[in-house]
């Protein structure tokens, strides 16, 4: 039976004569972690933003259980309930309080009850270590805090996938840590997650899969995510993989 | 000391006849925001948007309202176009107009700097949680929007009341003129009433326009 969650095919990427990606295929299996890294520049946000339709594609197709993502298709509000998505900056909404935040979207666009709604939002929150904070406003909080309520919020819609763009790229060293832990947690729970990362070591300890991709093309992918760090098979790989050592 | 003039204020039904002028001009700032907030609202969502030639207009509106004296406005829109098209305006008709025509780019510019000031990011993962672009704007970005707007057009209704005063250059009677006109009358009995009717006359546009702006101050700290 086919397990793909998601299928990326040919997809073809690019900002007027700039191509950013090109004929790329992708496939996550349901429960799989997927990591990509690569160089700056080299697509991986872009990739996830396409998986998301927040950007236009010029080619190819994105689907998720077999339906067509894109940003045309009248039911795009539908299909991205499905999809969870962590950015790199901080971006709950600043006039909302912790618990406003991560009610918004279940009771607005899936028309939950409250009562019902807000117990699963206490009880994640709770998880993340964040229950005594609901009533803070987003300001009030460290840059980790507000990435694990930002987590919180994606996991309140129950997503099929997990999309987290370089969720710790802007933070301080210290929080790094607390962040990933709870990503750590979901992945061991099953999450579907498709990640981008800068972060080598949890790459190394999260992935099932690593995806190598530079100049829109995936370079090299692996199975064997020790395997991948500890020896690239392509020379590419091994030069990025090099540049985090001192 | 001489006498302030005071007195002339309780003779009569001058106080009251000085609080109907008062009220004239609030009226016509509180008519005038209310189509500058409506309008520059429209305005200001244009100007964020991708029609180049509508946001070329706006640009040379906003430029000539804020080059214009509002008085020179008033006049043109009074005295000239009454003639040239001729049609019939009252002194109240032409102040509203000319307010809200100023009003509507002030704002519209405001909203516009509001709207922009909002993160891409926020657009974005509003959308990503699956919302529609109604939701977007409903839940999401309006709610930011009006948090600083709301100082920003309040300071407006002040700047407005206090221009008011230009609006007796038309023919309208509104405190300025009121007190004027007492002032004339009590010439000989009570020749230093100037002072104490035009003090009153500042103390008056002080007790409106003091209010409105604390409420500014203290919306824009508590949604800073």
């Amino acid at each position: 039976m086919d397990n793909a969650l998601l299928r990326i095919e040919h997809l073809h990427k690019a900002y007027g004569p700039h191509v950013v990606l090109e004929d790329l295929d992708l496939t996550v299996d349901r429960g799989e972690v997927v990591v990509v890294i690569g160089p700056s520049g080299c697509g991986k946000s872009t990739l996830l933003r396409c998986v998301n339709a927040l950007e236009d594609i010029q080619g190819g197709r994105v689907l998720l259980d077999g339906e067509s993502v894109s940003r045309q298709a009248k039911d795009v509000a539908r299909l991205r309930q499905k999809i969870g998505m962590v950015f790199q900056s901080y971006d709950l909404f600043p006039h909302k309080t912790i618990l406003e935040n991560v009610l918004l979207a279940p009771m607005k666009v899936q028309k939950r009850p409250r009562a019902e709604a807000e117990a699963e939002a206490m009880e994640l929150l709770d998880r993340v270590g964040l229950a005594d904070r609901r009533d803070d406003y987003p300001r009030q909080l460290s840059g980790g805090q507000k990435q694990r309520v930002a987590i919180v919020r994606a996991l309140i819609m129950h997503p099929e996938i997990l999309l987290l763009d370089e969720i710790t790229a802007a933070l301080d060293p210290e929080m790094v840590h607390e962040v990933l832990q709870v990503v750590l947690g979901l992945a061991k729970s099953g999450s579907t997650m498709l990640i981008v990362t800068h972060e080598m070591a949890f790459a190394r300890a999260i992935a099932d899969r690593v995806v190598f991709l530079e100049g829109g093309h995936i370079v090299e992918e692996s199975r064997e995510p020790k395997a991948f760090f500890d020896k690239p098979a392509t020379e590419r790989a091994r030069q990025f993989l090099r540049t985090f050592e001192y | 000391m001489r006498s302030l003039g005071l007195d002339v204020l309780f003779k009569g039904k001058n106080f009251l006849r000085l609080l109907g002028g008062l009220w004239v001009a609030v009226r016509i700032s509180l008519i005038s925001v209310v189509i500058s907030i409506a309008l520059g609202l429209v305005m200001g969502m244009l100007m964020t948007g991708k029609n180049r030639v509508l946001k070329a207009v706006f640009r040379v509106y906003l430029e000539i309202v804020r080059i214009m004296p509002q008085m020179v406005l008033l006049f043109v829109v009074y005295f000239g176009t009454t003639r040239v098209f001729g049609w019939d305006l009252s002194p109240e008709a032409s102040a509203i107009a000319v307010f809200s025509f100023w009003g509507t780019a002030e704002m519209g510019d405001l909203v516009r700097g509001a709207l922009i000031g909002i993160p891409r990011i926020q657009y974005e993962s509003a959308e990503a949680l699956g919302m529609t672009t109604a939701q977007v704007y409903l839940q999401v970005i309006l709610p930011q929007a009006v948090r600083r707007l709301i100082p920003l057009s309040i300071n407006l209704i002040t700047r407005m009341i206090k221009t008011t005063s230009l609006v007796m250059m038309i023919g309208m009677v509104e405190v300025l003129k009121v007190a004027q006109q007492i002032i004339e009358a009590n010439r000989k009995a009570s020749p230093n009433a100037a002072f104490g009717l035009f003090a009153v006359v500042l103390l008056m546009y002080f007790a409106i326009c003091w209010p409105i702006s604390r409420l500014a101050s203290y919306l824009e700290k508590r949604w800073a």
